[in-house]
């Protein structure tokens, strides 16, 4: 193996080496290496460019820190933009490429943009809406610089195609959930296990220990080394059947009642991912803390890492991440570091004192030489002073900030603490949420241990550490002192998008004083690291440029996934067939075998028309419209919902749920009625028929069905508990078909021979019990057609059988839209087309439906008020377009000029707009502004630039006597 | 995702319930003037904190009851049956 992989050491498997591609190069690492690892240990600095100028990037870290190291992974299909080549298991066969970079991450043709570097300071994507302009230029934005910035700009590519691979959701409910195994998250779980709990670990590496994976000197634990004691700890509470321990999983949001949403990456299996949804009476977020770089200038050139990744390099992957280092910490905690370095062989050339600061670093592509300088009386860098020293390594680390994305994404609080140097938790949030370990700012192995543990009265007493224990004591803002603007340009505070001190101070001078105000000008924190490594220093950056205290500007808020998931995962099962609940009538096999092109109602598959082979929609429509109008249709309604209404006091609820009077109404009589809000707006319409004194049969629109019977049980459970009324879906106990046409009786006779037909014995608006076609049904007769007609249901399981039996005795099958013609033809209102929550009966011209004769029902006080009466409304008409051939628009407005301007009044819109075979011609019902009083006016439906000249007339086109009824 | 503790049947998801709106809106007699009907169709509290609403459990017993519920944090209080007395807000101050 070349590189800079050590002889020996580390936690990875030597003898299962694994080949996988980097920009289509094939490199192999070992099992137990992240991408990350294998790339360095590949000598792969180079990991990508940033985002505006396109600079070289290399590793910051081997954690979830990282902004640089954010790949794609996968091609084609399963391509996966945006992954933490940090925290993502290497594995065989892997091809990976930088999310940014053309034609390559080393050599990158909009690296050039980092040599014209003023158009691209803070505020440039809002800057160039309106300029810079240029001389000969017009629309500078369309023409030069939108186009510029799409070529350049992307955060990944896109996977080629519909997401293949499947992704499972489970759920799971315990007593304790605990984020994340480290030392804190082992402690809190053992401690939970041993009160009787049932618990769930979720840890997002592939191993437990957390900081102890990639660090040495902290003491023993138990009697254990650190790393031991974190695998014994973890392999009792896998055993433990109480427990639920899961790998790789990532927790990514935190919501109300406690719920976990977390990401699963199985090692193989069926499953791409895997979200868990996990309740818990108590959650410990032991999430561990970040580490934060050291803003200074030339800080973001690939051989700059956080200490932590070096240790980690060292001690975890067994890799040798540079030759000669020079140490830059701001605290205290270096011991480890210095060791790990030691024991992998590497110089220290340098370690930048407290009195000391790092003002520059050189090198192209990767680390030579940086320059150190000592701080003068004024506190900023002797620049006269400084001395270079030869090295390809800067380890630096800022300090720490505990992680607290999942805590601040639940409401909670946090502020800054000037004993621990970083922003901590500071309350809010749900009950029985707690912080624990380095993310409740527990540095030290001894306190993040008893800080995972809790104070369990009478509990089992907490793991025993020994021996000498380490934290970053003392560690102050992560920002260097900066002699110039120059050099400011060249400070890095956010790696991913390119910001600088030097554009956080432009922000504060333009006047972007507050932290969010700020984050969004310069993008500091916007981008895929979600500003992990960035937010501090933008907040330190922002305090020093505003003369404030960091506590007063606080960090920016976050939201939720704390880390990319990919929507495939989000979706799960819910895709294709299974994306939404299909309801089916037990018809529906019958319509596909006629052609049926479906439409969906609500949830429902409605037949929208029957298509013989060739035939398209419109002649097909007319065709069905002509069998109802000249001989019979038959119409599958078994979508219409129905309500059972029982109980002594039915009547008198029903009268006060519809306008009209429903106690009237005789046993095996039916009656038309509307529903309205207590608004006084039309909400839902349909037939109530009597079925006996204290019981009714109540139809709804299909798609309402649900919601009327919500809003029933609302007046019946809250506002007259008093009434001995009860309610209940019969939906789907009953199949129906409307039979429609002059041959209706005639059809309906041949399936029901024994039944008097008459108009005498069986009129228009009754039902009967009868047999047809051998099942027991119940049919209605009414009419949406405008034809005599009758609706036949029996129970939902034959529906089939009836539908048979109606076609055989000669009905033509036809869909929702004939049936929509020829309502329209009458002039009867659809909920929805004729209605929009504005819409009183009154408007539609139903005034004869509301009972003067009667109490109070939903409604009638509202239509009272001024607004209700006062002249003006939209009311319901029927428009006849002058060309004859014309189909207007729905939803087409209604003006009074072919050629309007702005601002021209509207008087009102087009409702519903069709080709009616029975006039011949284009027709439509509209609401239009004092509509009634129009009839015979000339008015214009404008639509998409069209002016069409229409005649305003009564909404009733077809048959207004309604003497075909009784034909 | 709420909890939402129905009172007859106990703790349950969120997605089984209907959301109705401020609990406890009277209805007024038809007698009363415009201005005491415009409150009551158009008019709510929308308060920061503790609220008293009504909930439908929808996909489940079907009835309609009261919830105090924190509209700053989504804590969720105690739930009672139509026409039971208001229960106390829990302790538990509002947070920002
Ligand atoms: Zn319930």
């Amino acid at each position: 193996m070349t590189g800079s992989r050590l002889p020996a050491g580390g936690l990875i498997d030597r003898t299962k080496p694994i080949s996988f591609t980097f920009e289509g190069r094939a490199l192999t690492g070992y099992a137990g290496d992240s991408v990350a690892s294998a790339l360095l240990a590949n000598d792969v600095r180079i990991v990508g460019r940033s985002f505006k100028r396109h600079r070289p990037r290399g590793l910051l870290s081997l954690g979830m820190e990282e902004p640089n190291a954010i790949l794609n992974v996968g091609t084609g299909a399963h391509a996966a933009p945006n992954r933490f080549a940090t925290e993502l298991p290497l594995a065989q066969g892997l091809a990976v490429s930088p999310t940014r970079g053309w034609p390559s991450s080393r050599f990158d043709l909009g690296g050039v943009l980092d040599l014209w570097p003023t158009p691209l300071a803070a505020g440039f994507y809002y800057k160039t809406f309106i300029g810079p302009r240029l001389p000969g230029v017009r629309d500078a934005w369309n023409r030069l610089w939108e186009p510029l910035l799409r070529s350049l700009a992307g955060q990944g590519r896109a996977p080629e195609g519909v997401d293949p691979d499947a992704y499972d959701h489970a759920h799971i409910e315990v007593d304790v959930a605990v984020v994340g195994a480290g030392l804190a998250g082992l402690a809190a779980a053992e401690a939970a296990l041993g009160r009787g709990a049932r618990v769930a670990l979720f840890e997002r590496d592939i191993r437990p220990g957390g900081r102890a994976l990639g660090r040495d000197g902290d003491p023993r634990i138990d009697d254990a080394a650190p790393l031991a004691w974190a695998e014994g700890a973890w392999a009792r509470i896998a055993d433990n059947p109480r427990a639920t321990a899961k790998l790789r999983t990532t927790a990514f949001g935190l919501y109300d009642g406690r719920q976990l949403a977390v990401y699963e990456l199985p090692v193989d299996g069926p499953y791409a991912g895997r979200i868990w949804h996990v309740r818990a009476k108590e959650i410990v977020i032991a999430a561990g803390a970040l580490e934060r770089p050291m803003t200074f200038p030339g800080n973001d050139r690939p051989g700059v890492m956080l200490a932590s990744a070096v240790e980690a390099a060292i001690r975890r992957y067994g890799v040798r991440p540079g030759g000669q280092a020079v140490v830059f910490l701001n605290h205290g905690d270096g011991a480890g570091l210095r060791q790990a370095l030691n024991a992998a062989d590497i110089e220290i050339v340098a370690e930048v004192g407290p009195d000391e600061t790092v003002t520059g670093t050189q090198g192209f592509g990767r680390l030579q030489s940086v320059d150190i300088a000592p701080l003068g009386p004024d506190g900023l860098p002797r620049m006269d002073a400084r001395r270079r020293v030869p090295a390809d390594l800067l380890a630096t680390s800022g300090g720490w900030s505990p992680a607290l994305a999942l805590h601040l994404i639940q409401g909670g609080r946090q502020a800054w603490s000037e004993a621990d140097g970083c922003f901590i938790a500071a309350g809010g949030g749900q009950d029985g949420v707690r912080l624990a370990g380095a993310a409740n700012a527990r540095f030290s192995a001894a306190a993040a241990l008893a800080d995972g543990h809790g104070s369990t009265a009478g509990g089992a007493p907490g793991p025993k550490t020994t021996g000498g224990d380490a934290a970053p004591s003392g560690q102050g803002l992560p920002l260097a002192p900066i002699a110039a603007e120059r050099l400011k340009r060249q400070a890095f505070i956010d790696f991913q998008h390119d910001v600088t001190v030097a554009d956080i101070g432009l922000a504060a001078r333009e006047g972007f004083h507050a932290i969010e105000h700020a984050k969004r000008y310069t993008t500091a924190g916007m981008g895929t690291d979600q500003g992990r490594t960035a937010q501090l220093a933008t907040a330190a950056a922002l305090a020093a440029a505003t003369g404030r205290e960091i506590g007063d500007i606080g960090l920016s808020g976050l939201r939720p996934p704390v880390t990319p998931v990919p929507f495939g995962a989000l979706g799960g099962w819910r895709r294709g067939a299974l994306f939404a609940p299909v309801r089916q009538t037990p018809m529906h096999r019958r319509h596909e075998a006629l052609g049926a092109v479906f439409e969906d109602v609500g949830d429902w598959k409605r037949a929208r028309y029957y298509a013989a082979p060739g035939e398209a929609m419109a002649p097909a429509v007319a065709r069905e419209c002509r069998a109802v109008r000249t001989a019979v249709g038959a119409l599958d309604v078994s979508t219409l919902g129905k309500i059972a209404v029982a109980g002594p006091d039915a009547a008198a609820f029903l009268n006060r749920v519809y306008t009209n009077r429903m106690d009237t109404l005789a046993v095996g009589a039916c009656r038309y009625g509307v529903m309205l809000k207590d608004d006084g707006m039309v909400f839902d319409d349909g037939v109530v028929a009597r079925l006996g004194p204290n019981r009714f049969h109540v139809t709804t629109t299909s798609g309402g069905a649900a919601a009327v019977l919500n809003w029933l049980e609302d007046w019946r459970q809250t506002e007259w508990p008093d009434l001995k009324v009860w309610l209940a879906s019969v939906t789907e106990q009953w199949a129906g078909v409307a039979v429609a046409g002059p041959n209706a009786a005639r059809t309906l006779a041949a399936l029901a021979p024994e039944l008097d037909l008459s108009d005498t014995a069986f009129p228009h608006l009754t039902w009967r019990d009868a047999t047809a076609a051998g099942l027991s049904a119940r049919i209605f007769r009414v009419s949406f057609s405008g034809e005599r007609g009758y609706e036949i249901n029996v129970p939902w399981r034959h529906g089939e059988a009836l539908w048979d039996a109606v076609l055989a005795a000669g009905a033509i099958p036809y869909g929702t839209e004939a049936m929509h013609v020829l309502r329209a033809e009458k002039g009867f209102i659809v909920v929805g087309h004729e209605t929009d929550g504005t819409v009183t009966p009154v408007d539609l011209g139903l005034s004869w439906l509301i009972s003067a004769k009667k109490g109070d029902f939903i409604g009638k006080r509202a239509l009272a008020r001024p607004a209700l009466t006062a002249p003006g409304r939209k009311q319901l008409v029927g428009l006849e377009p002058e060309d004859a051939s014309v189909v207007l628009d729905e939803g087409a407005q209604i003006i009074a000029t072919a050629t309007p301007r702005p601002p021209e009044p509207m008087l009102g819109h087009v409702a519903s707009s069709y080709w009616s075979s029975a006039l011949n011609r284009g027709f439509a019902l509209a609401l239009v502004k004092d509509g009634r009083a129009r009839h015979g006016e000339r008015l214009f439906a404008w639509s998409l630039g069209v002016a069409h000249a229409v005649r305003v007339r009564d909404p009733v086109f077809y048959d207004p006597k309604g003497a075909r009824l009784h034909a | 995702m709420l909890i939402i503790p129905c009172p007859y049947c106990g703790p349950r998801d969120e997605t089984e319930f209907a959301y109705g709106g401020e609990a406890h809106v009277v209805r007024p007699d038809p007698a009363e003037d415009d201005a005491a009907w415009s409150a009551r169709l158009f008019l709510r509290h929308n308060p920061k904190g503790w609220t008293r609403e009504r909930w439908r459990h929808q996909i489940g017993c079907g009835q309609w009851f009261n919830l105090c519920r924190d509209t700053a944090t989504n804590a969720i209080g105690p739930a009672y049956r139509m026409g039971d007395a208001q229960p106390p807000f829990p302790d538990r101050e509002t947070k920002p």
